[in-house]
């Protein structure tokens, strides 16, 4: 078996020094871990606050959509693959939209109060469905959605077909950004700590293997309850976010768009690593934004890309990055009969 | 009413069928079912009225050419993700929404976009008058399922098929190849949903919009049913049908998928596996 080659991964040397060592000791080690760390929290406040007006609104954007993909990841990370993303977006968005238009509640209530009750309402719908796993619940979440926006469009609730306008702004925009930069951290580091807590590996364990779960004298539906009333509670925040944003809530609440891209996003990232879905948003929003001019053949692009990653590059690029960060790649030659398998 | 209920059960179950037996045999679930089955309806339009194609013939081809699609759908895409499930629905998402809204932007929308009825008129059933279409649609829908019966009891394929979709190792230990009937079956799957296309689609125009809810219908018809279990989709499909027809009747036509959704949470609730899903099923899926 002369010829045959294959590839060869070793850890970089300083990985396994900043693995293992907990005294570091060289500059050069300190910055190795702290610099893939700095740089995205670095760069994201450098660009907010120095592209032109039009771009801070896209940013504004991405943020949200990003704590959308963050979401979704949360919940696949506990084994619940959500297709109706914008169900819980769209809770969020006419809880919080509702309690301003018809209760008069200021702009800094009716957020938290429409995030709440947004989670609330979604992990109702969902009830339901909580017992399937798998595929099982991927249906019924894509289902939920678009029979309720035929709802919402039939029994002209909520301002009907028109949604409800005019409702308060959020501050201006530089503080907009910022809140929306710190809601972006919030969650982010607030779900990893979370996922690496006691309490969050039940979370896990409901993904890779629920029986467990049941075996250890965990309720599997009380879990998921929670699990969804978490992530879904994050996706209402978005919702009631953006409605305030746009100052007005509508069908599109409910749009296919707003299911697919926290799937993209994590998909292209890497599904189950949190920074994965972080970073996808961060290239496929502004990309949204560039395609803007094709109107609904951005879902098409979308849709694409998520096809081919799933296809080809089932990792994501944050796994795909940290590998070569993090490790030397080289060709060796098999020497032995051996196959690479 | 009751003749309504039954063509209305009859459309569902069609709609429903494809979805059915591809998951039934290959496991995968094919979420690009509403995809397929609106450019059945667009290809055989543009083979009638852009080639000039006989209407047979353009039925043929379009239904040909789903069924080749997702045949590829499988060899190019979904071969890499055998086993992992959630990949594969994502995948299958993606495919389903790149066609339907790539439809959508290539501008097939509006009422020129038609079949034509295969023979005008309308008889009388029972008291009411149905228009010659539907008693098609009615007829295809039978002779579907006494030829898929035939197919799957009575063929060397159609065997193995169900040995597949019984258990897969086994079936791969007596010389079928999964992969290769997994291929078939999403041939298959894709050719009876745009035949169901092709039969239904006259009865109106041709909308993007009701790619999703074919979708919904037949994942809806599916979950009620208990996805495993043709039988379970044909019930499935007359329940739905009739609480569609009852509802539009007393209640109000705008209500129709409220109530399918009540249903559909309602069952659920109840029964997890769906009302023919058997015990095996609640191990994989509660």
């Amino acid at each position: 078996m002369t010829g045959e080659r294959r590839k060869e991964r070793i850890d970089r040397p300083i990985k396994a020094v900043t693995d293992d060592i907990f005294c570091i000791s060289s500059l050069r080690e300190i910055s190795y871990l702290i610099f893939p760390r700095a740089i995205p929290i670095v760069g994201l406040i450098l660009i907010a606050f120095l592209v032109p007006l039009y771009w801070k609104k896209v940013i504004v954007i991405t943020f949200m959509t990003a704590i959308m993909a963050l979401s979704w990841d949360f919940l696949a990370s506990c084994g619940l693959v959500s297709l109706g993303h914008a169900l819980f977006f769209a809770l969020g968005a006419y809880s919080s939209g509702a309690l301003n238009h018809y209760f008069g509640l200021p702009v800094y209530l009716s957020i938290p109060l429409g995030t709440l009750t947004g989670a609330f309402l979604s992990t109702i719908c969902l009830y339901p469905a909580l017992r399937l796993r798998g595929i099982y619940f991927s249906m019924v979440t894509l289902i939920i959605p678009l029979i309720l926006l035929r709802v919402v469009e039939a029994t002209k609730i909520m301002g009907g077909t028109e949604g409800m306008t005019a409702l308060d702004p959020l501050p201006p925009l530089p503080y907009t950004m910022a809140l929306s930069m710190i809601a972006l951290w919030a969650v982010f580091f607030g779900l990893r700590r979370f996922i690496n807590s006691d309490y969050g590996l039940i979370f896990n364990a409901l993904k890779d293997n629920d029986r467990a779960v049941e075996a250890s004298g965990l309720s599997i539906v009380w879990f998921k309850i929670q699990a969804v009333f978490i992530g879904s509670g994050i996706a209402a925040f978005c919702g009631a976010f953006m409605t305030h944003y746009y100052m007005s809530v509508g069908m599109s609440a409910f749009a296919l768009d707003l299911s697919v891209f926290p799937i993209a996003s994590s998909v292209v990232g890497g599904v189950g690593t949190l920074a994965g879905p972080l970073l996808g948003a961060i290239i496929l929003g502004p990309l949204s934004e560039a395609l803007r001019t094709f109107g609904t053949f951005r879902i098409v692009i979308y849709a694409a890309l998520l096809g081919t990653f799933v296809a080809v590059l089932p990792e994501g690029l944050f796994h795909y990055f940290s590998r070569k960060y993090h490790q030397i790649e080289r060709w060796v030659e098999v020497t032995s009969g051996v196959s690479e398998d | 009413m009751i003749v309504y209920g039954f063509l209305n059960s009859v459309i569902l179950a069609l709609m429903a069928l494809g979805f059915s037996i591809t998951f039934g045999i290959s496991r995968v679930a094919n979420f690009a079912h509403g995809g397929f089955y609106i450019l059945g309806g667009i290809l055989t339009w543009f083979f009638l009225q852009k080639v000039g194609f006989s209407y047979p013939f353009a039925a043929f081809f379009a239904v040909l050419i789903v069924g080749i699609i997702g045949a590829l759908m499988y060899r190019v895409l979904l071969i890499r993700l055998r086993g992992l499930e959630l990949s594969e629905v994502i995948a299958t998402f993606a495919v389903g929404i790149v066609i339907l809204e790539l439809l959508r932007s290539m501008g097939f929308m509006g009422y020129e976009y038609r079949l034509p009825v295969f023979i005008d008129g309308s008889v009388d059933v029972f008291g009411t008058y149905v228009g010659l279409q539907r008693i098609i649609i009615v007829g295809a829908g039978f002779i579907l399922l006494v030829a898929l019966h035939l197919f799957v009891h009575h063929t060397k394929t159609g065997r193995a098929f169900r040995g597949v979709a019984q258990e897969d190792h086994t079936a791969l230990s007596v010389g079928i190849n999964p992969d290769k009937i997994s291929l078939l079956s999403l041939f298959s799957g894709s050719m009876i949903c745009a035949f169901s296309a092709v039969v239904i689609l006259p009865l109106g125009t041709i909308s993007i919009d009701d790619g999703y809810d074919v979708l919904i219908k037949a994942l809806a018809v599916c979950i009620i049913g208990g996805l495993e279990s043709s039988t379970g989709a044909i019930v499935a499909s007359f329940i739905i049908g009739y609480i569609e027809v009852i509802t539009a009747m007393y209640i109000s036509s705008s209500l129709t998928m409220v109530v399918t959704l009540a249903t559909m949470l309602t069952i659920l609730l109840v029964k997890p596996s769906g009302l023919f899903g058997k015990s095996k099923e609640i191990e994989e899926r509660v």
